[in-house]
């Protein structure tokens, strides 16, 4: 479960990295060679491979630890307060998580398997697949906008719990470098969702 | 004080249980909550009603034997104590106080709030010793150990193996106690011989007692009445990749 979701959330930082081009190019040209590149690289297509595993792994795990420890107390306490000693999303992990696998669906179907499969229509300027055009035409649709910044807000509470829980899981608690890894975590998990859910809004508002 | 209880009754292990309700009065705020089941027992006794059964012993915070979900917390409402040493001072007059037993499916009721916490048991004896005749004790300062080292270790053995890590967790991990039993030894110079094959054992005996996994909610740290620190399950987590991955200890 660590090694995965650790391998997930480098994922992300490449993911968000680059989408954030758009902020930078409003003809989308800049987002498009960036999309190009990871669409023809041969090192970029046999990590693609490699992330699809991890996800997969990574929901099988989950999946795993969740019919375990039901399967742990098969009778539930009359009343149990939990917040009292946690939080809820330390306690929510797999909700969250099917929450984000709905939004990765539907967000897999959007672009994934367009510029995949199905294959985009339209080239831009420079002669790169139009992703971009691909981004605005489904940013046009308040309610999957609605979904995207809401799918933020549940990976950045996955995150919030998951980041620092993964090096616990692994073992790599030190006195000097545990409460960097907190601060860190912290800080990523909000950035990242914040950078991804700006995306949608940013395109929808037409800034 | 005037209480009304919410007492989990369960003849055994074979039949359903269920929350009956109790009313105790004249209860001083003084009294500890083992100490007010006292009153309520013997007032069940004079009715000729069967008593509740609990768990108890030294009454004074070190045995580990007195369990109870108080509220949905082991132990109650306060941090660092067991339930002997909650008091009825921590209540308010007229409050509902609903008392369940620990549920774990590896801690199976006995009777009423007692459970049967022999897995315990069966962990520590997969592996929480060390095999060698110790003899007379030796000289101190012949085996030097680090301060910070010896701390940690005192720290860890502080656990008293109530149970209420396992009780509190929604996972019904029992990962904080088994990490104390592991790092009480793993941190000290007579523990190393066997320090990988011990860690690989008694996750073993831990995993085939049917309790859940960690998934770092934090609850066992907060709940625990000797304060063992979520550091002993990072420790044993080291410990057991350490085991599988890079030494080549046998295990059985």
């Amino acid at each position: 479960m660590g090694l995965t979701g650790l391998f997930l959330i480098m994922f992300l930082a490449v993911h968000c990295f680059l989408n954030s081009f758009i902020f930078f190019d409003k003809t989308g040209e800049l987002f498009n060679v960036g999309a190009h590149f990871m669409a023809t690289n041969w090192l970029i297509r046999a990590m693609e491979v490699v992330l699809m595993l991890g996800l997969l792994l990574h929901i099988y795990q989950g999946l795993r630890l969740v019919f375990m420890n039901k399967a742990a107390r098969p009778e539930k306490y009359a009343y149990h307060n939990g917040q009292a000693n946690s939080t809820w999303y330390s306690r929510s992990m797999g909700l969250l998580g099917t929450l984000l696998l709905i939004f990765l669906i539907v967000h897999l179907s959007d672009f994934w398997t367009t510029s995949r499969f199905t294959g985009i229509p339209t080239v831009d300027a420079n002669g790169h697949e139009d992703l971009y055009a691909q981004m605005k035409e489904s940013f046009s649709n308040i309610y999957l906008v609605i979904l995207y910044v809401l799918a933020m807000v549940s990976l950045a509470y996955h995150l919030l719990h998951g980041f620092a829980s993964a090096f616990q899981t692994l073992g790599w608690n030190h006195n000097k470098y545990t409460p960097i890894i907190k601060a860190f975590g912290f800080w990523y998990s909000i950035l990242i969702p914040l950078i991804f859910a700006a995306m949608p809004v940013y395109i929808y508002l037409g800034l | 004080m005037n209480i009304t209880l919410k007492v989990w009754r369960q003849k055994n292990q074979n039949v359903k249980g269920n929350l009956v309700d109790y009313k105790v009065s004249g209860i001083s705020p003084d009294m500890s909550f083992l100490e007010m089941f006292d009153v309520l027992n013997e007032d069940l006794i004079n009715k000729g009603e069967e008593p509740i059964v609990f768990d108890h012993d030294c009454r004074e915070g070190i045995c580990g034997m007195c369990s109870m979900f108080i509220n949905g917390r082991p132990h109650g409402p306060k941090e660092g104590i067991t339930t002997c040493q909650l008091h009825m001072r921590s209540f308010k007059d007229g409050d509902t106080i609903v008392v369940e037993p620990w549920r774990a499916k590896a801690f199976p009721v006995i009777k009423d709030l007692v459970v049967d916490r022999t897995a315990f048991d069966r962990v520590i004896a997969a592996g929480g010793f060390i095999s060698v005749n110790t003899g007379n004790a030796q000289d101190a300062n012949n085996l030097p150990i680090p301060k910070p080292q010896a701390d940690a270790a005192f720290e860890a053995a502080a656990c008293i193996g109530c149970g209420a890590c396992v009780a509190t967790c929604k996972n019904a991990s029992a990962m904080l106690f088994v990490s104390a039993k592991v790092s009480q030894l793993a941190l000290l110079p007579q523990g190393q011989p066997e320090r990988y094959m011990r860690v690989q054992n008694m996750v073993a005996q831990m995993d085939a007692e049917g309790f859940g996994n960690c998934t770092n909610t934090g609850a066992c740290e907060v709940e625990c009445p000797k304060g063992i620190s979520l550091e002993n399950i990072a420790r044993m987590n080291r410990d057991y990749l350490n085991a599988k991955f890079i030494k080549e200890e046998q295990f059985k």
